[in-house]
C-alpha cells in the first residue's frame, strides 16, 4: 500500500530532490524502512542506530505527531499524509 | 483588589471564558484563558517576571545590569516591562520575520533590538543570544528555553489559576514554543488531577525554518527535557496558517480578538472536542490581536493572509 510521505526542504536532497515521495507499509516504521531502502543517505538523518526517530526529527501522520501516538509502531493507511519535519523552538 | 502600584503587580489572574457555543461537540465544554489580558499582552509577562524575580533573588541579576534575550517577541516585550519598571537594560535579538508591532513596542519599551535572520526563526535568534552572552558575560541572559523559572511561572500561576476556576478541566491544549506553558501548567493539574490530558499544538516548521543547514540545528529546550515533557504530554497536534486565521476569525465573530497562535490552539481545542465523548477542555490563548493586525489575518483575503502568515514567526 503506497503511502505519501512530505519531505522537508532540509532532506530534500537525500530523497532524490523530491518533496513528496511514495512509501510503502502498514505502520510509520515500515514506510521507514521501505524509504531507506531506496535512499540510504536518510537512513542516519531519520532514524537512529538504536532504531529510534532521530530526536530532531519530528514525524506526523497528518497532524498527529507519531511520539505521542504509538511512534514508529502508529498505523498509517493510503489516506494518511506522512510528514517528516525538523523539530525546532519558538517563543 | 483591583488597585495596584506597579505595572508588575497587574501580571496573571488572567479570565477564563466559556466559548462553548463554538464547540464542535455538545457534551464537551471548551474555555479559553486569555493571557493577552496581561499588561505587556501577552503569557510572556508571566515568565520574564518570574525569571528576574529568581535571577534577582538568587543575585545573578543586579540593579542596572543589562539583560540579554532571544525572542520572537513577547518573551522580549515581557522583559521590556518588567526592565522599564525595575531599572535595568535590555537587548533583545530578534528574528527579522516578526511582525512590526511586536519591533514597535520592544521599541517603545526602550529595548535594543539586535536582529537575526528570518530564514532560521527561533533557533537562529538563540544562537546570536548565546554567543552575545558568551562574548559579554557581565550581562545577565534569562535562556528562557532552559530557565526553571519559566516552567515555574506557569506551575505557580497559570495551572492553580485553571484549577481554581475550572476543576471540572480534563483536556488543557497549549501551544508548544519553549514548552514552559504546557510543562508547568501540565504538572500541576497532573497533580491535581492524574485523570488530565495534556495536548500540544504546533506550527508546522515549514519555509520559515528552510535556513537550517542540517537536521542537527534543530532544537529542543533544555526545560523540555528537564521536566519530562515527553512523558507530560498525552498528544501533540500541528495546525498550520490557514487553520490558525480560520480559526482567529471564528473566535472574532463571538467577539474574541487574539492573535495567531491562539487560533492554532483553538484548532486544538476543537479537535480535541471532536475526539472525546465527553469533558471539559480549556486552552491556552497567548495574546491578544493588536500585534498583528497588519497582518490583516481578519480583514483580507484567505489565501494572501495565509501566505503572509507563512512567512512570519507568530508562535
Amino acid at each position: 500500500m503506497a503511502v505519501q510521505v512530505r519531505i522537508p526542504t532540509i532532506l530534500r536532497p537525500d530523497a532524490g530532490g523530491q518533496a513528496v515521495v511514495e512509501a510503502e507499509g502498514e505502520t510509520v516504521g515500515e514506510l521507514f524502512a521501505d524509504l531507506v531502502a531506496r535512499f540510504p543517505n536518510l537512513s542516519s538523518k531519520v532514524i537512529t542506530e538504536e532504531g529510534q526517530l532521530h530526536k530532531f526529527v519530528n514525524v506526523y501522520v497528518n497532524d498527529d505527531d507519531v511520539r505521542y501516538l504509538d511512534k514508529l509502531d502508529t498505523k498509517v493507511t493510503a489516506a494518511d499524509t506522512i510528514s517528516i519535519l525538523p523539530a525546532v523552538a519558538g517563543g | 483588589m483591583s488597585r495596584f502600584a506597579s505595572p508588575v503587580d497587574l501580571i496573571g489572574n488572567t479570565p477564563l471564558l466559556d466559548i462553548s457555543q463554538l464547540s464542535p461537540n455538545p457534551s464537551v465544554s471548551i474555555l479559553v484563558k486569555l493571557e493577552g489580558c496581561n499588561p505587556g499582552g501577552s503569557v510572556k509577562d508571566r515568565i520574564a517576571r518570574s525569571m528576574i524575580l529568581a535571577a534577582e533573588a538568587n543575585g545573578s541579576l543586579a540593579p542596572g545590569q543589562t539583560i540579554i534575550e532571544s525572542s520572537s517577541g513577547n518573551t522580549g516585550i515581557g522583559l521590556a516591562l518588567v526592565a522599564r519598571s525595575r531599572g535595568y537594560k535590555l537587548k533583545i535579538v530578534l528574528p527579522e520575520n516578526v511582525s512590526p508591532e511586536r519591533k514597535q513596542l520592544l521599541e517603545i519599551y526602550g529595548a535594543e533590538i539586535i536582529s537575526s535572520p528570518g530564514s532560521e526563526g527561533s533557533n537562529g535568534a538563540v544562537k546570536v543570544a548565546q554567543k552575545l552572552a558568551a562574548d559579554h558575560p557581565e550581562w545577565w541572559y534569562p535562556y528562557q528555553y532552559a530557565n526553571p523559572a519559566n516552567v515555574d511561572a506557569h506551575y505557580t500561576g497559570t495551572g492553580p489559576e485553571i484549577w481554581r476556576d475550572c476543576p471540572e478541566v480534563t483536556h488543557f491544549v497549549a501551544g508548544l514554543g519553549t514548552s514552559g506553558t504546557l510543562l508547568g501548567v501540565g504538572r500541576y493539574l497532573k497533580e491535581q488531577n492524574p485523570a488530565v490530558q495534556i495536548w500540544a499544538v504546533e506550527p508546522p516548521a515549514g519555509e520559515m525554518v528552510d535556513g537550517l543547514k542540517n537536521l542537527d540545528e534543530g532544537y529542543i529546550p533544555p526545560i523540555f527535557i528537564d521536566f519530562g515533557g515527553a512523558d507530560l504530554l498525552n498528544r501533540k497536534k500541528m495546525v498550520g496558517p490557514r487553520e490558525s486565521i480560520e480559526g482567529v476569525r471564528t473566535l472574532a465573530e463571538i467577539g474574541v480578538l487574539v492573535g495567531l497562535s491562539t487560533g492554532a490552539a483553538f484548532l486544538g481545542a476543537t479537535k480535541c472536542a471532536a475526539e472525546i465523548d465527553s469533558g471539559v477542555v480549556v486552552f491556552l490563548s497567548p495574546d491578544g490581536a493588536w500585534k498583528y493586525l497588519s497582518s490583516e489575518a481578519w480583514t483580507g483575503d484567505l489565501d494572501e493572509a495565509t501566505e503572509r502568515a507563512r512567512q512570519t514567526l507568530y508562535f
